[in-house]
């Protein structure tokens, strides 16, 4: 289900909270910001390496939000529209900042011979795959590894894996057509797999 | 197909937008060649190794917030 899906409508405990923030309720205020502003930092972090920017986006977001409380609809969890609102406004502080010229995904693709087999022969990860998520050092990695893309191609998989908007949103969002967030995200995955590949080919736990 | 092309059309393949005869192609490939398998098995564990990792309820949260953004925040919404 899309994180964003409005099939999960705003609940009691948010209607009343809701109200008091409309109200300028100093105290709600101040408790939702707290309350909300460690989820939003992780979403804004992993879509922006600068910790500035990232920091940037969510007093944005909560600027913005601020701005929309009293046009919010109820249409879903007050928390799931904030979370929409710093996905686009880390976005925006995609495309407003100064432009760095972007690295290649091609070091991190993997690599054929000439007749179109693999340099390296793929060998299974062995272990307990339930087990993975659990572990510290293996989440760790697949964080590590999310970072280090470049942002073009980090960005449609934390957008379509990770908040789970679908290609069209994303293609919308990124103005770029329905395909190259297909061709984005898929060589993103890729290079997902080739960067976690040794951390766990050799895990035999 | 070889295993580039297969590697190529994974994600169509997976997603079941592949037309009949490529989806055959890769199936006959597949069929052939035991590595293209571990490599598609590996593939789909780190797409949901990366999705179960973030997913917004399960990684731990920064603790790190700084107390600047905080009071920048609030002080945005007294203005």
């Amino acid at each position: 289900m899309s994180t964003f899906s409005a099939v999960d409508p705003i609940e009691e405990d948010e209607v009343e909270l809701l109200a008091k923030l409309r109200a300028g309720d100093a105290k709600a205020t101040e408790r939702w910001v707290r309350e909300s502003t460690p989820r939003l930092l992780a979403v804004t972090r992993r879509m922006l390496r600068s910790e500035e920017d990232a920091r940037d986006a969510v007093q944005d977001a909560f600027i913005s939000a601020f701005r929309a409380l009293d046009g919010f609809e109820g249409g879903s969890r007050l928390s799931t529209w904030l979370h929409r609102i710093a996905v686009n406004a880390a976005l925006m502080k995609l495309r407003t900042r100064r432009r760095k010229p972007e690295e290649s995904i091609d070091d991190l693709l993997p690599n054929f011979l000439e007749d179109g087999h693999h340099v390296n022969s793929p060998t299974e990860w062995p272990g307990n795959a339930q087990d993975w998520v659990e572990r510290d050092e293996v989440r760790q990695s697949v964080r590590e590894a999310i970072t280090r893309l470049p942002e073009t191609h980090r960005n449609v998989l934390v957008l379509r894996d990770i908040e789970e908007l679908d290609t069209a949103e994303v293609a919308k969002m990124l103005e770029i057509t329905p395909g190259a967030v297909k061709t984005r995200l898929h060589r993103a995955r890729l290079a997902l797999r080739e960067l976690l590949d040794p951390v766990l080919r050799e895990d035999a736990s | 197909m070889n295993c580039r092309e297969m590697t190529d059309f994974l994600m169509a393949y997976l997603d079941d937008e592949l037309p009949q005869a490529q989806r055959e192609g890769f199936d006959a490939h597949l069929q052939e060649c035991p590595p293209c398998i571990v490599y598609l098995d590996t593939y789909k564990e780190a797409v949901r190794l990366g999705k179960q990792v973030c997913a917004r309820d399960d990684s731990p949260l920064p603790e790190d917030v700084p107390e600047v953004l905080i009071d920048a925040i609030l002080a945005a919404r007294e203005r």
